[in-house]
């Protein structure tokens, strides 16, 4: 065989070496928590409500609350703000400032999410605290803190879409007697909607996958939440918080925990390409 | 860059690269690793930094992530040895658990609150979310807000096994995974109770005390204090070697000294008093 | 009465000032709120001196070279798989039933949640292949969550190197192989190196991932086996157990800054490699 046709399969041996890595992880995961699902039982392992591994109750409803809630939260914080920056940095501000302001935005993204969490426990949950009583460590603060971290890839995406329309669009607007905030609100952001919606899936994304912050100010009660000062876990955290400590049943529910968060993650991925696709035809 | 510069760079990187991971190339670590309970974590770093400057040569690996963590790396070879701050169940018994020290638990609250003292039902049904708010128990009316540690903690199923008994820790109370960041929750909130082990109580945090009998060293040893469980080092076989030696040193005097400074209990404690002979 | 479009404009941009100035405000204060405790703590002492006491005392030397071990190994593992694929996507192949696999796995893993590799790492490298928890357990793991981010900037980088550098190539007789290798690689290069360094930036931040497979021991280590604490996971643990305050406050500084410079480092190369072409 020549040495090009060799290069050839090498290469494509390398490449497979992503979609391996994902079967691999998708095997080792789903090896071990899938018996304890068959075990305890699909309907009361997502419904149940009680998670008391020492008793043998293995229910994670209310860590999909959880999560739930808390992705709801930080998105509700972070797509109007987001969104409202890159409109600022898009459209209201000049453009010098803006390219000062860009690679300092792309820095808030870098920084690593449990210093974000350790300026939660400092500073926002003592406030929650003090201000409207509870333990501080809420809901309220795991959603003020994620949707401030997922803000920057928010803004990046979103403020890339706008800068991404053809000019034609907002002169063709201004010339028909819109003013500035008539076309950024009619033309501008529904003509970069698929990129915003990318922006927000990604940040959803990544919003679901957070760990380590979210450890710091959740509290981690295992208990369903009834409101945005209660505390409570999200499938991360529940695996996180006690995958250390676990054994046997216990491990593999954790195992489980994350076969479940693993379909979550899927499912958002597939939505998004489906809604890229869409917006791309 | 021009072409030449840049393979000189590369050649460079690569050159540090090797240089960087050729000396870790050697199959095992030649340190000893010891795994497990976060309570008994920072007490076996204090007693290997202390060997280790003794030994310059030795390398010491101490590490959390819980007394079952700990206990099962040892069983599969992941550490020679675990730490643990409960008792070995009865599935773990093929393994070799030796004692080094006590340590008992105190159950602590914000430094301004006023509570000192609770009954052991008292604080069964605090925990157990039976007693809800602190005007139950002399206090303002503000809710508890109850801290525990994690499922497969030592020091959790200590405090369930000498002081819940039977009843359950609730589920609405929150979780830490570590005696140091119970302390932090309890020492920046007014309402909450939690329990720690009574060697990290520092002045951030008071310490009950439970049926007037106060956690300190004498009623300890005495007998008084009976919320107390012995810290282990786990081992799959007979210590050897670096392990031994480690071990041994613990047990001695001035391993055990240094233990006690930092508020733990000696393995001999007083036994218990006989009848009190005439004076 | 009817607003004016010219109020109504005028209150939607005071809010979106309002909104955006506060957003961005807040965001760069907790910043500097880290950066102002932590940085006058930070002397030459701190980052030559191993933790002591817990990280009560002394520095984060072993967390520095920690973390450089970990980011190494991550980034020997993951650079060539990375930028082999993206060769193949780019260079060996169409759009056909195989990219759009190699695409698809490669998009899922770019989603796949840090714990959940860190899942895959305890239960894979530190049991499985028996590593235990150490700098190839952790650094192994790193490199199959930074690979993503490899293939995407280095795909990126290998398609934009105009097609008439290759067409020249191959008129001059030259092969596929020797086209990528002395054509499409050397301009293609900023544009990994970026991608690279990306990966970089992301491997110093990783926390949950990294302290399941590499452990949490804070001596400096003596080989490739042995468990290793990072920046990230030493100031987590500060954080957390409340060890010391100061420490927590300077770890996190010496991380902000370290993250920094690699963002830095990855703009001027992207400023001055966009500005060559």
């Amino acid at each position: 065989m020549s040495k090009e046709k060799i290069l050839e399969k090498s290469f494509l041996l390398i490449a497979l070496s992503s979609i391996s890595i994902l079967a691999l992880i998708a095997f080792f995961i789903f090896q071990q928590g899938i018996p304890l699902i068959w075990k305890v039982g699909l309907n009361s392992f997502l419904l149940g409500d009680r998670w008391f591994p020492s008793k043998e109750s293995f229910g994670i409803f209310p860590m999909i609350v959880g999560s739930f809630w808390v992705t709801l939260g930080s998105l509700i914080v972070g797509v109007p703000l987001g969104v409202a920056c890159a409109v600022f940095l898009c459209e209201l501000i000049p453009p010098t400032i803006a390219m000062i302001l860009r690679p300092m935005i792309q820095l808030l993204g870098a920084i690593p999410s449990v210093i974000y969490g350790f300026w939660g426990l400092i500073v926002l949950v003592p406030l929650i605290r003090d201000s409207f009583g509870g333990p501080g460590l809420s809901i309220l603060a795991g959603s003020l803190v994620l949707g401030i971290m997922i803000l920057p890839t928010i803004i990046s995406i979103s403020e890339d879409s706008l800068r991404a329309l053809p000019r034609t669009y907002k002169e063709g607007a201004l010339s028909l007697g819109a003013t500035h905030w008539q076309t950024i609100w009619r033309v501008l952001l529904p003509a970069a909607r698929s990129g915003i919606v990318a922006s927000i899936i990604l940040g959803m994304g990544r919003a679901i996958g957070e760990t380590m912050a979210m450890i710091m100010i959740l509290g981690n009660a295992t208990q369903l939440p009834n409101s945005i000062l209660s505390s409570a876990r999200t499938l991360t955290t529940n695996i996180g918080i006690e995958m250390g400590y676990a054994s046997g049943d216990h491990r593999q529910a954790l195992f489980a925990t994350g076969v479940v968060l693993f379909f979550i993650i899927m499912g958002l991925n597939s939505v998004a390409l489906i809604i890229s696709r869409k917006g791309r035809a | 860059m021009k072409r030449g510069k840049r393979s000189r760079w590369i050649y460079g990187v690569g050159i540090l690269l090797l240089a960087v991971l050729l000396p870790g190339c050697q199959r095992q670590h030649g340190g000893l690793s010891v795994v497990g309970s976060t309570s008994v974590e920072p007490f076996a770093e204090a007693l290997a930094e202390e060997y280790m400057n003794q030994h310059s040569r030795e390398k010491i690996f101490v590490q959390g992530g819980g007394s079952s963590a700990g206990i099962q790396a040892v069983r599969t070879g992941a550490a020679e040895v675990g730490m643990s701050s409960r008792n070995l169940m009865d599935s773990e018994k093929d393994l070799i658990a030796v004692p080094i020290i006590y340590d008992a638990i105190a159950v602590i609250v914000h430094r301004d609150n006023p509570l000192n003292d609770l009954t052991l039902n008292q604080i069964r049904k605090i925990f157990s979310a039976e007693i809800t708010r602190w005007s139950e128990l002399g206090g303002k009316n503000h809710l508890l807000t109850l801290v525990t540690r994690e499922e497969g903690s030592g020091t959790r199923e200590a405090f369930q096994k000498l002081i819940m008994g039977k009843k359950e820790i609730s589920l609405g109370a929150l979780v830490q995974d570590s005696n140091g960041a119970i302390r932090q929750v309890v020492a920046d909130d007014r309402n909450a109770i939690g329990y720690i082990s009574l060697g990290l109580v520092n002045d951030r945090v008071k310490a009950l005390k439970i049926d007037g009998i106060e956690p300190n060293i004498e009623n300890i040893q005495h007998h008084r204090y009976k919320i107390v469980r012995p810290f282990l080092f786990v081992f799959k076989s007979n210590p050897q070697g670096l392990a031994k030696d480690f071990l041994d040193y613990i047990l001695s005097p001035a391993g055990q000294k240094l233990l006690v400074q930092e508020g733990l209990i000696s393995m001999n404690p007083i036994p218990e008093p006989k009848k009190e002979a005439r004076r | 009465m009817k607003i004016s479009r010219h109020h109504t404009q005028g209150l939607a941009k005071g809010v979106i000032w309002v909104a955006a100035f506060s957003t961005l405000a807040v965001m760069f204060w907790i910043l500097y709120q880290v950066l102002r405790e932590g940085l006058p703590l930070l002397h030459p002492d701190f980052f030559i001196q191993a933790p002591r006491q817990m990280g009560r005392a002394g520095g984060i030397f072993s967390t520095i070279i920690g973390t450089i071990a970990l980011t190494v190994v991550a980034i020997v593992i993951a650079t060539p798989l990375g930028v082999g694929t993206a060769i193949f996507l780019q260079e060996y192949t169409r759009e056909s039933g195989v990219s759009r696999v190699i695409r698809f796995g490669t998009d899922c893993l770019a989603g796949v949640p840090s714990i959940i590799f860190g899942l895959f790492g305890f239960v894979f490298f530190v049991i499985f292949l028996r590593m235990g928890w150490s700098i190839l357990s952790g650094g192994l793991t790193l490199a199959t969550m930074i690979l993503p981010t490899i293939i995407c900037t280095a795909e990126e980088a290998i398609k934009s190197v105009p097609y008439t550098y290759r067409e020249v190539s191959f008129a001059l007789g030259g092969t596929r192989w020797q086209t990528i290798r002395k054509m499409v690689l050397p301009n293609a290069f900023p544009g990994i190196l970026t991608g690279v360094l990306l990966g970089v930036g992301r491997s110093v931040g990783e926390t949950a991932a990294v302290i399941l497979t590499a452990g949490s021991s804070f001596i400096t280590p003596d080989s490739l086996f042995s468990p290793i604490r990072t920046m990230a996971v030493h100031f987590y643990i500060l954080a957390r157990e409340g060890i010391s305050m100061e420490m927590a406050y300077a770890t996190g500084a010496a991380l902000i800054l370290l993250i920094l410079a690699i963002n830095t480092g990855a703009n001027w190369m992207m400023y001055r490699y966009a500005h060559k072409a």
